[in-house]
């Protein structure tokens, strides 16, 4: 048999060209991006020509990915959670059309943030778009349910949420494979106005969506992924989805193993099996990584059915990630811990790597600003956003992708002048574009600088869909040319280009500046490799 | 058989090439294995950690528990100080004694050491000398894990191995530096007669 040390992005990826894939859509996002980069390097999806590109942002992918299904090939998307933000509209419509090749929506969620805005929890959309959602607990049954999500997609006609976690995946675990199966024909969907969502056809396929997801409750349950161990011990029982489970098995000794367990990863969860476990218990523990969703749930707004433990009532933090001391805390078992921190020990955040050029962009930016005041700066998400921190402090914003250029609008709208926006050339292409479109219509008093390092460096390097194309972009959206001013962020620059900044900083109407300079690990890479 | 690891460092330093080796070697040796590793925002500057875990018996959590690792594997000397609270009571820590200076306040080098000192089981190796002595400064990170591979139970060849597989793309001359960075820490380690 196939064994292969996998992440479980990897798994996930290795399986879905085991599954039959023929199109792979996403922008990249941590915890996200491997599942992409292992399918672009895979020989076998060179071979087949597995669609493989990435995509301008989540929604775009999203939506690349359903008229891969509406030819009815198997296709997945994949992004961080809060791509799922971004992908939301043809997410949740996608539901409502359904699917014709299999379909799955992979989110990844970041609890604890360690590389993200906020810890949104991806299940409720699953709950929100009505359709199922697969959360699994470790590599090989990640492995193995992207083939049954693939199933279940096809048999309900629905797009599948896959959620996992930042532990699963950039976690390496052995995974066996199987044998892979063929890709799908292309094949029209049978009825021609299944994917048109005319309200007259979106009633009755709304009324469809809704039945089924009540049928997947009792028939999700059936499922191999949500299962009852029943155990002789009557007081407590517990409820663990998804990665929780492994927490609650490493707690599991002798003396804990008769204690009945409720394994959810699948949902809508199994109303049956809930049942089974209260009934048996005078208490029940719900360990759930993210929000307490099931757990709400089983409260109610009431709350007086059997005890419940969890995130709720203090047993387990109310936010942040778990971990297995956590849970043995939870199940009221002893944590030892090893020495104290000693105090000598300081916070190492993470910074601009030597010679970035978005350092040298926040050095010249300091200076032209300077005169101004404070408080003018939006910005964005991406590398750049460490000009956030000492020594520099040099930005006010970072909100979502794209809300520098905009928030930068509506400041100038209640007359913050100058309102600078300093962006990503990713960023700007993912949701940076449109914004600017707004300036240019109602001529805001705003200058744009994109730093533009020619890559997607925050999630390690990949592809930017800017690269060479920006500032035909930006005349192409209505910038007039004299204001758009490209410049190389250098030290031995940096006097012009403060002049540059200082003079569109004055300009009354719309201004870009494009600080172009490669970053210096990709470059750094590309010179490897040609070597 | 089980060995609960914690490799650490400053992004960019590598410590998932040590992570790679391990793996490979318990790999071969048949072994269970989850290793979480730290991707993203950390890997520019910031500290990152892996916890490895390798059993004989099949491994349920991906983090190792408060209290429970076997041995802290650093790359940095104030980094190895970081994970201090899931080292367990006989737990090694073993970290190269060559500071990474990317933060305005970084304590004076004394300080830290002394804080290690106070570890029961502890091995301070200058990896960049040894590295040096060896053939290649970039080898520093086997050197740590040479010290470190006594208090690993797995046999030390299948470290070797591990190495050669790896490296084996490099040439032949890099794979000799590696392995000889390997063994120079492990002779540390058995010299100091622990
Ligand atoms: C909606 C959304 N998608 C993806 C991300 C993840 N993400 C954060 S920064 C970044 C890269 C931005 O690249 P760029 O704008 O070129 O800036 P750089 O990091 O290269 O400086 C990505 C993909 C996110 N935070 N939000």
């Amino acid at each position: 048999m196939n064994r292969l040390l996998l992440l479980g992005d990897e798994a996930i990826a290795q399986a879905a060209l085991d599954a039959g894939l023929s199109g792979m859509y996403a922008y990249p996002g941590t915890p996200s991006t491997e599942i992409m980069e292992y399918i672009q390097s895979s020989k076998d999806a060179a071979e087949r020509k597995v669609r493989r590109d990435w995509s301008c942002n989540e929604k775009t992918a999203m939506e690349a990915a359903l008229g891969m299904s509406y030819a009815g090939k198997r296709s997945m998307v994949a992004m961080k959670h809060v791509g799922l933000n971004v992908a939301a509209d043809g997410f949740i419509n996608s539901a409502m059309t359904g699917v014709n090749g299999g379909l799955i929506v992979v989110s990844a969620d970041d609890p604890s943030m360690h590389s993200s805005q906020n810890e949104q929890d991806s299940r409720f959309y699953g709950k929100f778009a009505s359709v199922p959602c697969f959360e699994p607990s470790n590599q090989q049954e990640a492995y193995d349910m992207i083939f049954d999500a693939f199933e279940a997609s096809e048999k309900y006609k629905v797009p599948i949420l896959f959620r996992i976690t930042t532990r699963l995946a950039h976690s390496r675990a052995n995974v066996e494979l199987r044998d892979a199966l063929p890709e799908r024909k292309l094949s029209l969907p049978p009825d021609p106005l299944q994917f048109v969502l005319l309200p007259a056809i979106a009633r009755k396929k709304y009324k469809g969506l809704l039945s089924s997801y009540e049928s997947l409750k009792y028939d999700i349950r059936l499922s191999k992924y949500n299962s009852f161990k029943d155990g002789s011990k009557r007081e407590l029982g517990i409820i663990a989805c998804g990665i929780a489970y492994n927490y609650l098995m490493e707690n599991i000794s002798e003396e804990t193993n008769q204690i009945p367990v409720l394994k959810i990863s699948a949902y809508p969860f199994p109303p049956d099996l809930i049942r089974e476990i209260t009934s048996r218990c005078n208490e029940v523990l719900v360990l759930e990584e993210g929000a307490p969703i099931v757990e709400e749930a089983l409260r109610g707004i009431l709350d007086n059915g059997i005890k419940i433990f969890g995130r709720l009532d203090g047993t387990v933090p109310r936010d942040g990630e778990l971990n297995p001391s956590i849970v043995a805390k939870a199940l009221g078992l002893p944590v030892t811990y090893g020495e104290a921190v000693p105090s000598i020990v300081k916070m190492r955040p993470p910074s601009f790597c030597k010679g970035c050029g978005h350092a040298d962009m926040f050095d010249s930016l300091i200076e032209a600003i300077n005169s101004y005041g404070p408080g003018r700066v939006f910005s964005d998400i991406g590398c750049y956003t460490l000009g956030a921190l000492p020594p520099y402090s040099a930005i006010n914003s970072c909100v979502d992708m794209g809300a520098s250029v905009t928030m930068a609008i509506g400041a100038d709208d209640a007359g913050l002048f100058p309102s600078v926006a300093v962006i990503g050339d990713s960023t700007f292409t993912h949701s940076g574009m449109t914004g600017l479109l707004d300036a240019v219509v109602k001529n805001s008093k705003i200058t744009v600088i994109i730093s533009d390092n020619s890559t997607t460096g925050m999630t390690g390097g990949q592809q930017s869909q800017a690269t060479g194309r920006l500032v035909q972009i930006c005349e192409g959206i209505g910038v007039i040319m004299e204001h758009i001013r490209v410049m190389v962020p250098l030290r031995r620059n940096h006097e012009e280009n403060v002049r540059i900044m200082k003079e569109e900083f004055d300009y009354k109407g719309v201004s870009v500046i494009i600080a172009m300079r490669e970053c210096i690990q990709t470059a750094s890479k590309r010179k490897k490799s040609e070597d | 058989m089980k060995s609960d690891i914690i490799l650490s460092g400053v992004g960019g330093q590598g410590i998932l090439s040590i992570a790679a080796t391990i793996g490979l070697a318990a790999v071969d040796n048949n072994l269970f294995l989850k290793q979480a590793e730290v991707h993203g925002m950390s890997q520019r500057g910031g500290d990152v950690q892996s916890h490895l875990r390798l059993s004989d018996k099949p491994v349920a959590s991906d983090l190792i528990p408060y209290g429970k690792a076997d041995l802290i594997l650093s790359v940095e000397p104030m980094e190895s100080l970081r994970y201090l609270p899931w080292l367990s009571k006989s737990g090694w820590l073993v970290t190269n004694s060559n500071p990474f200076i990317n933060i305005t306040d970084y304590p004076p080098l004394d300080e830290i050491l002394s804080e290690i000192k106070k570890i029961k089981n502890h091995i301070i190796i200058d990896a960049d000398a040894i590295a040096k002595e060896c053939g290649s400064v970039r080898s520093g990170n086997l050197v740590i894990l040479g010290a470190a591979s006594p208090f690993i139970d797995m046999p030390y060849e299948s470290l070797e191995n591990a190495i050669r597989k790896l490296f084996g793309r490099k040439g032949e001359e890099i794979v000799e530096i590696n392995l000889k960075a390997l063994r120079a820490g492990r002779n540390y380690s058995n010299d100091l007669k622990i």
